[in-house]
């Protein structure tokens, strides 16, 4: 033991207790800061808008009339918007981390597109915005439709998507691999009876999280030009004559949510703020509904696996 | 002991990469693999156990560029499993291994026997359930979960674990059976079962295994080969490699002299 005193050792000990007790108040302090400010941001906006919330706002079109002005096409919109994206990111950007993951050679190369898919992942989204409008809307010739909205937000959301489908796979210990190769298997049956299914919960709550991001991005779409005002919907997918089935859909113009919104909230009259408030309500609770989802899966599969 | 040889290692240099003019991981190895018998790798940490058994079913080729030199021939097919023209998945599909850590897939344990059957396209499930059935018998594991084939094998203990692997091993019936160190990861009574397991297995099927545990293979093998920075120093019978060592290193290193 050191040369010290038993008293000086009571004290040292007294004062390092005092520590810990300071910085656990100073951490609950800064805690309940953050979380005071949260819930005042979503009480403001409760109180405002929760009476404007009935069935009608949900299913009138935009109006000039505060009062009668709802967000059926912006729901809508946003939601044909997230199947598209998840429909081209998904796919994508699962193959891409598997491929980077399990096929791909570890080198300077495969070293380089990491680092840039990281790079890409921190890219403002209006960036993206400015290419999809030159790319997609000029060059592709798609014009403003549900279709540019879905692939621009499919390309802003896909490096979050590879990101967490490489870290879902790298969960997976290496035994595993060798125990499938050694019996036989090729990549592709190794990838799809094991890889996959053993990261399926942790790229699925990637996958939520990264949608549930695209749901309330608003400045790229605006630069593709969403509409604000718009009193119809997208024309059917299915309809009783033939060939039944269409995909004009994608071809249509479209508003969605957080632009709705925005679109309120510039107005000067304080009976369209309760209508964005409302709208705000409506989006936080459709994003909070799929981060609810992603918790969930990433709690039942995280429990399902052992290593 | 007059044994059919099962295997032969000739002349085997190995590196792990391609370009590399030093010193090789096996040095010139050569070694005959009897047939239905057990044959120990013994060595000191580093000594190259673990690389010669992996290169048996082409286990290094997962991991980039590796140089092989010198030929592994099955007998008496005469196939010779290190050949740039054959494929690793051809070897794989005839050589069975089993890993230091039990590595069951964590699905359930119907599912990880059923497995090598099912990627060679077996789909006859009348086949696959007898082939289950009798590769867990074999492993000594039927009696404790032929009422639970539906269970996850993650609820399987250590000792179960390594047993399913085996029984993993054994249902694609493989010519040669490699283990590495099959019980580094298990308990004392575990351990001894396995033991037991590999004494019964050695009558239908020809194992390679390494091991660190010198009890073991005096135990459990019929042959050992004891290696040393790369090289093979010694090879015989267990009971004369174990009581009267030709070489000088082989003695020290089993009465403990170092290692």
């Amino acid at each position: 033991m050191v040369d010290q005193s038993q008293a000086r050792l009571m004290k040292q000990i007294k004062f390092l207790k005092a520590q810990d007790v300071v910085f656990w108040f100073v951490g609950l302090f800064v805690l309940a800061g953050a979380f005071l400010i949260l819930f005042a941001l979503i009480y403001d906006m409760a109180q405002t808008g929760i009476p404007r919330i009935n069935q009608e706002f949900f299913f009138n079109f935009p109006s000039r009339f505060a009062g009668k002005a709802g967000i059926y096409a912006a729901w809508v919109g946003s939601l044909c918007v997230v199947l598209v994206t998840a429909l081209l990111a998904i796919p994508l950007g699962v193959a891409t981390g598997v491929y980077l993951e399990e096929y791909a050679p570890k080198g300077w190369f495969s070293r380089l597109i990491e680092l840039n898919i990281l790079n890409l992942a921190g890219v403002p989204s209006i960036i993206y915005g400015i290419m999809a409008l030159s790319l997609f809307v000029y060059q592709f010739g798609l014009k403003q439709s549900i279709l540019t909205a879905g692939m621009t937000l499919g390309l802003l959301i896909l490096p979050i998507i590879i990101v967490t489908t490489r870290e879902a796979i790298r969960t997976i210990p290496n035994h595993i691999r060798e125990a499938s190769y050694a019996l036989g298997a090729t990549k592709w049956q190794t990838v799809s009876s094991h890889i996959i299914p053993y990261s399926f919960g942790g790229i699925m709550t990637g996958v939520v999280i990264a949608l549930s991001r695209a749901i309330g991005e608003t400045a790229p779409l605006l630069t593709v030009g969403a509409v604000a005002f718009i009193a119809f919907l997208p024309t059917a997918p299915v309809m009783a004559t033939a060939p039944y089935v269409s995909a004009q859909w994608l071809m249509d113009p479209y508003t969605v949510m957080p632009i709705q919104m925005f679109n309120w909230i510039s107005r000067p009259q304080e009976e369209f703020h309760v209508n964005a408030a409302a709208a705000g309500i409506v989006l936080l609770s459709m994003t909070l509904v799929l981060n609810a989802l992603a918790i969930f899966i990433r709690y039942r599969f995280r429990k399902k696996y052992k290593w | 002991m007059v044994k059919n040889i099962k295997a032969e290692v000739k002349n085997l240099t190995f590196s792990y990469d391609k370009a590399s003019t030093g010193r090789p991981v096996l040095n010139s190895v050569s070694l005959p693999v009897h047939e239905k018998s057990v044959t120990a790798l013994i060595g000191p940490s580093g000594c190259g156990k673990t690389t010669l058994l992996r290169c048996f079913n082409r286990m290094h080729d997962l991991y980039g560029s590796v140089k092989y030199e010198g030929k592994i021939i099955l007998q008496p097919s005469g196939f010779d499993i290190l050949s740039n023209e054959v494929d690793p998945l051809e070897v794989r599909m005839k050589v069975g291994m089993v890993f230091q850590k039990p590595n069951p897939f964590p699905k359930t344990i119907y599912e990880n026997v059923a497995y090598g059957l099912k990627i060679r396209g077996i789909k006859k499930k009348s086949y696959i359930d007898d082939k289950v059935e009798d590769s867990l018998k074999k492993a000594g594991l039927w009696k404790e979960v032929s009422d639970r084939l539906k269970a996850s094998a993650s609820a399987l203990s250590g000792g179960q674990q390594q047993r399913l692997c085996i029984a993993r091993a054994l249902a694609t019936e493989p010519e040669l059976l490699l283990l590495d160190e099959p019980t580094s990861a298990l308990d004392p009574i575990s351990t001894a079962h396995i033991e037991e397991l590999v004494g019964e297995l050695k009558k239908t099927v020809t194992i390679l295994m390494v091991t660190h545990n010198l009890h073991q293979a005096g135990r459990a093998s019929d042959f050992t080969a004891f290696m040393y920075l790369g090289d093979l120093i010694e090879f015989g019978e267990s009971s004369q490699v174990f009581t009267n060592p030709k070489e000088e290193k082989t003695e020290n290193y089993i009465t403990g002299r170092f290692g």
